[in-house]
């Protein structure tokens, strides 16, 4: 069934279980991202400190497509230096670009390939992107501050 | 199942057929060329002007074509705007603009955006649990300061039919005109712009069997020819020099440049199409399948329809939510199932605010839907429920 290569087990897990859905009291960097066709609204904290992402925590209101690629870009990035970090959202960036031609490289995005069949449903790509912009948004921000 | 009418409605074969007939035979532009061609392109246009008079019984200087409903009520917006020091549509700090929390982004964000240009204050009817407005504070709300009250005649997400009489009395007895956004009941039952007292009307005929990038702004004459134009250019004037321009009278005033002629035709043939139908019976078809569909919804465990859950004062639009499911992944499980529905926050971003809610999923019907329609739609609400687990 094709609805099967959209919500796939480890997203419909991620969605009913997120992962680090609890803003920090402290952080490097905040970004509040909405989706406006749908309403999917994010907040995100970030903490970068030396290059590193410490910790990454977020809350908002979404679909489980919205919702399980936040909870995974979330879990992924933390522990990861700036560089790689950014370099793993381009990744996922081309993977939801793919129209379905990729299946994505588990040893860069782990779970995130999970979330390769969305590609094929071009209304939910942004869905997708949501946490993983809000993140790269909050990454270039702190490098600023 | 095509369960989307609210959002846009599906095309009859006449439609396309007046469209494709004005392009291959009276292809011209209107009110310009010494020609037979454009004679018959102007008497095409014209006829539909008049179709569309008919339609709401509105005299022929009326009717305003415009690109859609948006661009009918932002026209209205920016006129009054527009308006010189002591004309009754002029707005300044003090006065009120009169909305209320169902509408539709087209009918708040002109009116929200004109009050901050004004300095006007924006005020709104409440909506309370049940999806209707509460009407309690209208003497307070409705006060002398307001100078207009725009209301929608049928919210697109909860279904609500507002009841305008009171509002319309109100809103008159202080001198206030009042705008109907008319984009989800004209489609579907019979308007009487005289019955009803209103002072401006708007709605596309995208929703109402017809093309998309047409719509109408009615207005009462006697406003429009007081009124300032929002667009300026050809075909509107009354005469023009190097420094100055004299505006036409309605409804040419408000048309400025080659119109969407093949679009009108098409509108006519849609509002052809449906007095053929007759829009009492339209209205009935509609009633009858939403209380079969109420039915059927209340029915259901752990699906709320979010609006009115009786029959009485309500169109055919049904939002629901199901508990522990996303409308964004109800619809698409739904569309899975060949069952199309709208998903989100239907641009009434407020009122979802209001509701507490991230959006509905909304299904709407139209004179082609049947009970067979709402027995997919149903049937494909449990699969959902059956696929998240829920």
């Amino acid at each position: 069934m094709e609805l099967d290569s959209l919500y796939q087990e480890v997203i419909l897990d991620h969605y009913k279980h997120p992962l680090n859905k609890k803003l920090s009291p402290t952080f490097t960097a905040q970004v509040h991202h909405v989706n406006p066709s749908c309403g999917d609204e994010i907040t995100l904290n970030v903490n970068i400190t030396d290059g590193i992402v410490t910790n990454v925590s977020w809350e908002g209101v979404g679909c489980s497509i919205s919702q399980a690629s936040t909870s995974i870009a979330s879990d992924l990035m933390t522990g990861k230096n700036l560089e790689e970090a950014l370099k793993i959202v381009e990744s996922f960036s081309d993977l939801m670009s793919s129209k379905g031609t990729m299946a994505g490289n588990e040893d860069v995005l782990e779970d995130g390939v999970a979330l390769a069949g969305v590609s094929k449903f071009p209304a939910r790509i942004k869905c997708a992107l949501l946490g993983w912009m809000a993140f790269k948004d909050a990454a270039i921000q702190s490098s600023k501050n | 199942m095509y369960l989307d009418s609210g959002a846009t409605s599906q095309k009859p074969r006449q439609v396309l057929d007046a469209e494709r007939n004005f392009y291959e035979h009276s292809n011209a532009a209107v009110h310009r060329g010494a020609h037979l061609l454009a004679e018959e392109a102007s008497i095409a246009y014209e006829g539909a002007r008049q179709v569309l008079a008919d339609f709401l019984n509105a005299e022929l200087d009326e009717v305003i074509f415009t690109k859609s409903a948006t661009e009918s009520i932002n026209a209205l917006a920016y006129s009054f705007g527009n308006s010189a020091n002591g004309s009754r549509f002029a707005l300044k700090p003090g006065d009120r603009i009169v909305v209320s929390e169902i509408e539709h982004h087209a009918n708040l964000i002109p009116w929200q955006q004109l009050a901050k240009r004004t300095g006007a204050e924006l005020v709104w009817f409440s909506v309370d649990s049940e999806g209707r407005l509460d009407l309690s504070n209208l003497e307070e709300l409705i006060n002398p300061s307001t100078k207009i009250v725009a209301i929608t005649h049928q919210s697109n997400v909860l279904g609500t039919i507002v009841p305008i009489k009171d509002i319309v009395s109100r809103a008159h007895s202080v001198g206030a005109v009042v705008v109907l956004d008319a984009c989800q009941s004209a489609p579907h039952f019979a308007i009487d712009v005289k019955a009803l007292e209103i002072d401006f009307l708007a709605f596309s005929a995208h929703k109402a069997l017809g093309p998309t990038g047409i719509g109408i702004l009615w207005g009462r004459s006697e406003f429009l020819n007081s009124m300032e134009p929002f667009l300026t250019g050809g075909s509107m004037i009354e005469s023009v020099t190097m420094t100055e321009a004299k505006w036409a009278a309605s409804p040419k005033r408000f048309e400025a440049g080659v119109p969407n002629m093949a679009q009108a035709v098409g509108f006519a043939a849609a509002i052809n199409y449906l007095n053929e139908l007759g829009m009492d019976n339209v209205a009935k078809h509609e009633q009858d399948l939403t209380a079969y569909a109420l039915k059927k919804f209340l029915q259901l465990d752990k699906v709320e329809v979010i609006g009115p859950k009786n029959n009485i004062d309500r169109g055919s639009v049904i939002s629901f939510t199901i508990e522990g499911i996303h409308p964004h992944d109800v619809g698409q499980v739904l569309d899975q199932y060949g069952v199309a529905v709208r998903t989100g926050h239907h641009c009434a971003w407020p009122l979802m605010r209001k509701l507490g809610l991230v959006g509905t999923t909304r299904a709407s019907f139209y004179v082609y839907n049947d009970e067979a329609d709402v027995d997919a739609l149903i049937d494909s609400i449990l699969e959902a429920q059956k696929y998240f687990k829920v």
